[in-house]
């Protein structure tokens, strides 16, 4: 990891099993499926379900500050804390709560490389009972939250037009071309389909390897360079959702090196549901044409 | 507890690529169908035995994935 631009924000899973119970550590799950940690979870780590403790559940938003201090405080962990996020589907959701974290200005948070696949399928321990950490002693103090990591429709529209930062669609070809309009089997949430005009296509998943760690740098950079994207860039990453854009956020940011790079976490569930938004459909933009 | 015999499997259901991971924990076997791309879940099954779990996760990735819609571009 060491040739990562931030290799502090990954651990091993090896580190996990030796220090995910130091005192000053907390391990916490995120899934896609929210019923995996009940199956089975890295021992001491509790759980965060993204459908109700890290989002909004009123209106369509990330945690506010005070959601966010509140859920900190709850599960124990004060600025000071190493907190080792994972999940299921290479880190998929475990990279959207980060996202939200260093938002919030949390320092010191980091993914375990590979995930829960890399954890089960290497046999280590699992443990069934659900853990519910004490709250810290003293209520969490967030940042104000750092909006250079997201991006909003208005700005998005406006780099859609003046072509001043690069545009990656991370989600599969099918759903970048308008064939589908949501990932097989999931339950379609756009009027429209295809993609915003001028976006790169590089699908989330091809920044991990098949055990579910993250590809070497040169790998991602090459990877990502054949697109045209590269650290002296302005970036926006959006998918359906801005769960998969938030996993390639946290590629670019934080093993690449892209200094200017932000989710739009409004998405294609945004974007395609604008009325009068522009929509390209069909095959890839590539860099260069 | 530990996970033990992992095994991990990609398949095609109606048209979509599939993978099914399965383990034994204790007793009990588990088995994950998800979608490959982006890696949604479909189905989370356990079971008595592995060929019980695979053949449930993907009857019900079959129900899931036949309802997506392919649309002309």
């Amino acid at each position: 990891m060491a040739n990562y631009a931030h290799p502090e924000v990954l651990v091993p899973t090896s580190w996990v099993a030796e220090h995910g119970k130091d005192p000053n550590v907390r391990v916490v799950e995120v899934d896609v499926d929210t019923k995996a940690y009940d199956e089975g979870h890295v021992p001491g780590a509790e759980a965060w379900a993204w459908t109700t403790q890290l989002c909004d559940t009123t209106v369509r938003d990330i945690l506010s500050k005070q959601q966010f201090e509140k859920l900190m405080t709850e599960s124990g962990i004060t600025p000071d804390t190493t907190v080792v996020i994972y999940g299921d589907s290479n880190n998929w959701f475990a990279a959207w709560a980060l996202w939200q974290m260093k938002i919030y200005g949390h320092k010191d948070v980091r993914l375990m490389d590979g995930g829960r696949k890399k954890w089960i399928a290497e046999s280590r321990d699992l443990e069934k009972t659900a853990n519910k950490p004490a709250p810290a002693s003293e209520p969490y103090r967030a940042s104000d939250p750092d909006l250079s990591l997201r991006a909003f429709l208005p700005e998005v529209q406006q780099a859609m037009k003046a072509g001043n930062s690069i545009m990656i669609d991370v989600r599969s070809p099918q759903e970048f071309t308008g064939e589908i309009l949501a990932p097989p089997g999931l339950p379609e949430t756009c009027q429209r389909g295809g993609h915003i005009p001028g976006a790169h296509n590089v699908p989330w998943g091809k920044a991990c390897n098949d055990d579910g760690t993250f590809k070497s740098r040169e790998e991602l950079q090459s990877l990502y360079g054949a697109e045209g994207i590269d650290a002296s860039k302005p970036a926006i990453a959006y998918c359906r959702i801005g769960e998969r854009s938030s996993h390639t956020w946290f590629v670019l940011k934080y093993l690449l090196g892209v200094g200017n790079v932000k989710n739009y976490d409004g998405s294609w569930t945004e974007w395609g549901n604008l009325v009068g938004a522009p929509v390209e459909k069909g095959a890839a933009h590539k860099a260069g044409a | 507890m530990k996970p033990e015999d992992y095994s991990e499997r990609t398949l095609e259901i109606e048209g979509w690529p599939v993978r099914l991971i399965t383990y034994r924990l204790g007793e009990k076997w588990h088995t994950k169908a998800d979608n490959v791309s982006p890696g949604a879940n479909l189905a989370r099954i356990e079971a008595d035995s592995k060929e019980e779990a695979e053949s449930r996760a993907t009857e019900r990735a079959k129900q899931l994935l036949s309802r997506t819609r392919r649309h002309e571009v």
